[in-house]
């Protein structure tokens, strides 16, 4: 049986068809907002937060939902920031239940009552994404600058189960956790999920400012090869386990988003409409909002939307590469950010011209001493470059 | 921690009497004009067999039951739709899309 399509940036299975035109999309990330309790460094929010003045209203996002389920999205992620923080989270999700979309809650949990995640089930909420930054509180609270967030998170995760809801635990791996993996495993099953999410962090934005001090070693990174492939095994019909490797140790650059404006969509807290999460950072992308156009419209036609969608924007190595439809030619964002232009081939490729060098950075910068952590914070980003 | 027992791995059997869980949602897409089932942050495209037996997943039928219907349906040996969808039943169970 095959997967249906692209769905999240892990699930990026291609399908074989003609690819310069736009095909219905699968899923759209909504991010309600960009406030959250916790300052994760390695957040995947950009640099620039979007403030809760800028945040869209309730109807505005109720109309997002009708709109998306008209156009054939079939998945609904509620993210952020925390999207809990938003006190409509109920109305988004009634409205989004309502017109048939798969709801999809992606949480750090903090915020959340008992009561109001049995109130979020009970209208219509399908599944809870819980994201945990260690299984040791210590660490935890390190990491996402969050004191108690571990604890809270336990227990939340044991609400989800008692409500019966399915529950995917998220896991971002990293410099900082990555030795805690056989017990972040462990903790899956033991608060049972059905789903384990072992990311490791994409360096882009936060995580890029904070790249030497998350980057794991190459050895690091290849034992939790194994440790997830001994886990998949043991625990078959237990607990699935997706694995996002980091660009920096691959072969070949992730199929980003399944392909540009091929199968997901992103909202911003502000109604812009972007192909990806990060798509903002590159310069010469016109973003248009929902408050000002018909999201079928935006999809379809939209400046940001038709840049790299297909194949034909593509230079070389892309252009003649038997696997321009497998993987796209990677990630815009990071192609643009390492090498100053966004329809260069993505770094993460072994063809890139520049791959070598950069991966001699990531190197050198994991066996290097970690330098503090940067937070994620509202406010001026931060200049401080991690150092190389 | 937990209380309850540590899960254990579902084997499908002929004897299984499977249903698809709430937040398993096995519905058809008149855009796209294809059966689709939905499951946490997958989408999965099952083929027309799979669409039949899925149907007869009602938690009342065993895979026996649905193979014995299937093999009236299309004229062809009990045993070996119930090895088929047994497999293909297995693989599901395994992608957490069925419960016993």
């Amino acid at each position: 049986m095959n997967e249906l399509a692209p769905d999240t940036v892990i699930e990026a299975t291609p399908v074989n068809e003609s690819t310069n035109c736009a095909r219905a999309p699968i899923g759209l990330l909504a991010e309600l907002t960009h406030r959250c309790p916790l300052q994760c460094p390695y957040c995947s929010n950009p640099l620039e937060l979007e403030r809760v003045n800028q945040e869209i209203s309730t109807a505005d996002w109720q109309n997002v939902m009708r709109q998306a389920a008209e156009l054939g999205i079939l998945q609904i992620h509620l993210s952020g920031g925390e999207p809990t923080a938003r006190t409509d989270l109920e109305d988004i999700v009634e409205t989004a239940a309502e017109v048939g979309l798969y709801t999809n809650l992606i949480t750090a949990g903090v915020l959340l009552t008992k009561e109001r995640l049995q109130k979020l089930r009970d209208l219509g909420l399908d599944h809870v994404q819980l994201s945990i930054q260690d299984v040791d509180p210590e660490n935890a609270h390190r990491i996402s600058a969050y004191k108690g967030g571990a604890e809270k998170k336990h227990e939340v995760a044991k609400w989800v189960r008692e409500l019966e809801m399915p529950l995917t635990i998220n896991a971002p791996l990293h410099r900082q956790n990555i030795d805690s993996l056989p017990r972040i495993i462990d903790y899956a099953v033991e608060v049972g999920a059905g789903r384990l999410e072992v990311a490791h962090i994409q360096y882009y934005a936060w995580a890029l400012r904070n790249r030497a001090a998350l980057m794991p070693t190459r050895e690091a990174f290849m034992k939790t090869v194994e440790i997830v492939d001994e886990a998949r095994e043991r625990l078959k019909g237990i607990l699935v386990i997706d694995f996002v490797v980091p660009d920096y140790y691959a072969k070949y650059p992730k199929p980003c988003m399944g392909g540009w404006g091929r199968g997901i969509m992103n909202v911003t807290p502000s109604g812009r409409v972007l192909p990806c999460h990060a798509a903002e950072s590159i310069p010469g992308l016109e973003f248009d909002n929902v408050r000002d156009k018909p999201l079928a419209e935006i999809w379809l036609h939209g400046q940001a939307f038709q840049k790299f969608r297909g194949t034909d924007w593509m230079k070389e190595p892309c252009r003649s590469c038997p696997r321009r439809e497998i993987d796209f030619g990677g990630c815009r964002c990071q192609a643009f950010a390492l090498t100053g232009d966004a329809a260069n081939t993505d770094p993460a490729c072994s063809l890139s011209p520049v791959h070598q060098e950069w991966a001699a950075i990531a190197d050198k910068e994991a066996h290097g001493k970690s330098p503090e952590l940067i937070y994620r914070r509202m406010g001026k980003a931060p200049s401080a470059p991690a150092k190389n | 921690m937990s209380k309850t027992a540590q899960p254990s791995r579902l084997v499908v059997t002929g004897d299984s009497r499977l249903r698809l869980p709430r937040h398993i949602k096995l519905r058809h897409d008149k855009g796209r004009g294809k059966w689709l089932i939905l499951a946490p942050e997958r989408v999965f495209e099952p083929d027309e067999i799979a669409v039949e037996v899925l149907k007869q997943c009602d938690g009342e039928r065993t895979v026996q039951d649905i193979a014995t219907i299937l093999a009236a349906e299309y004229q062809a040996p009990v045993d070996v739709i119930l090895n088929d969808i047994t497999a293909m039943l297995q693989e599901l169970a395994d992608k957490g899309v069925l419960r016993s």
